[in-house]
């Protein structure tokens, strides 16, 4: 059920040959982007990608990689205990923003493209139509509470592709990410101000449906 | 009866440079609006529900919209144009309510030191408070999640943390928006709400 995600968080292997004894610390670095800032316009600005990126992303991988080093460090469960929350939110930050760069792709490389395949087929099944699935999927976004984000998901129980929220930086741990949209306003307000459901409309021509496919290849065997 | 939008207290323009005229416009005509919308609509539908089911279904809306036409009425009215702007913002007078800040923080420069690292320390949106206990009377600050009112103080000071609430003129840098609005609290409403 992780796979995709720690496939997102592998560690480099030099980094653990530099830690000091003792210290079961891991390294957590911000992966690149697999475009270019602005390879994601119209439907996404490069202001937009290049602060979500440099400083909201990098912040959760900053913040995780201390929430982990006082864990190592920490002599009570007590300590160990609050340092859950950071360790939950800089450590779902990371989880959730790694696996968006990859499922965002720009429309000149397929960015928006649903070809016919076991993906489209799926969300036939489960959604009755793509148009159903996309409408069903902005309205259950949109509606989110606070910060969180919207995806769709894969029920190992059900076999079904499912649409799921999840709040703050929680990450997905009910079903396998398939897709993950950030409803946070800091990935959308610069652009869209409060016009959520115009940012929900325009990132479906950059949603990387490869990269879903291969997530759902992985889990529906 | 029906929740209406309430008239900001000044101009849009009027916290400039500490919260832009695009901002305070957007913040009130298009957010607040929406929640005062959206409750109408709850309440409207909790009228007409026939069971226990039903009401409990639209308790979230009720929160979310409610609690969002609140904070945000509260909000307003704690803010105030700078004094070169012809409003009394961040000037805290000797009174009550700077008794209050100096026994239960040791000053206002303390206040806001304490008050900016928890309201920072939100995961996700919500609202930093400074809350007088009931109980004790002592002034604490306090944080809520997403739209939730603050029920466990009276409401003394609101400080709005969501993201639309700063991030067209502060983008990520959350302690800049913090460190500004000091400039615009409205002392004289907050020792209003004083028990």
């Amino acid at each position: 059920m992780f796979s995709v995600a720690t496939r997102a968080l592998r560690r480099p292997a030099m980094a653990r040959t530099f830690l000091a004894a003792g210290s079961s610390a891991s390294v957590h670095t911000l992966p690149d982007l697999p475009y270019p800032y602005n390879a994601l316009e119209p439907y996404i600005s490069e202001e937009i990608m290049t602060l979500h990126h440099k400083k909201h992303h990098q912040t959760y991988v900053t913040g995780l990689n201390a929430a982990e080093e006082a864990y190592a460090k920490s002599t009570s469960v007590k300590e160990q205990i609050t340092l859950q929350a950071a360790l939950k939110f800089n450590g779902g930050g990371h989880i959730n923003h790694s696996l968006f760069w990859k499922n965002l792709a720009p429309a000149a490389h397929d960015g928006g493209k649903l070809d016919n395949g076991p993906l489209k087929s799926a969300i036939e099944r489960d959604f009755g139509s793509v148009e159903e699935f996309k409408k069903t999927f902005n309205a259950k976004t949109a509606a989110i509470q606070g910060s969180g984000w919207g995806w769709v998901g894969y029920n190992a129980a059900t076999k079904k592709l499912e649409i799921v929220t999840t709040a703050n930086q929680d990450p997905l741990t009910t079903h396998t990410p398939i897709i993950g949209v950030d409803i946070w306003e800091h990935a959308f307000y610069l652009q869209y101000k409060n016009v959520k459901p115009d940012y929900l409309n325009a990132i479906w021509n950059v949603i990387n449906f490869k990269e879903a496919e291969k997530r759902l290849a992985e889990v529906a065997k | 009866m029906s929740n209406t939008l309430p008239a900001l207290p000044y101009a849009y323009n009027a916290l400039e440079p500490y919260i832009s005229e695009q901002i305070m416009t957007l913040h009130h005509t298009k957010h607040h609006q929406t929640y005062v919308n959206a409750l109408n609509a709850a309440e409207a539908s909790y009228a007409k529900a026939q069971s226990p089911k039903e009401r409990i279904a639209l308790q979230a809306a009720l929160k979310f919209n409610g609690g969002g036409h609140i904070n945000h009425s509260l909000f307003w009215k704690n803010l105030a144009p700078s004094p070169d702007k012809g409003g009394s913002g961040g000037q805290l007078k000797a009174g009550a309510l700077k008794d209050a800040i100096d026994r239960d923080f040791g000053g206002l420069d303390n206040l806001k030191k304490e008050f900016n690292a928890a309201t920072l320390g939100i995961q996700g949106s919500g609202w930093g408070w400074v809350g007088q206990n009931p109980t004790t009377k002592r002034l604490e600050i306090v944080t809520t999640a997403n739209q939730d009112p603050l029920l466990s103080h009276t409401p003394i000071i609101g400080v709005d943390i969501w993201e639309h609430a700063f991030y067209l003129q502060y983008l990520n840098v959350k302690p800049d928006y913090l460190n500004a609005i000091w400039n615009v609290i409205n002392f004289e409403e907050a020792e209003k709400r004083l028990l």
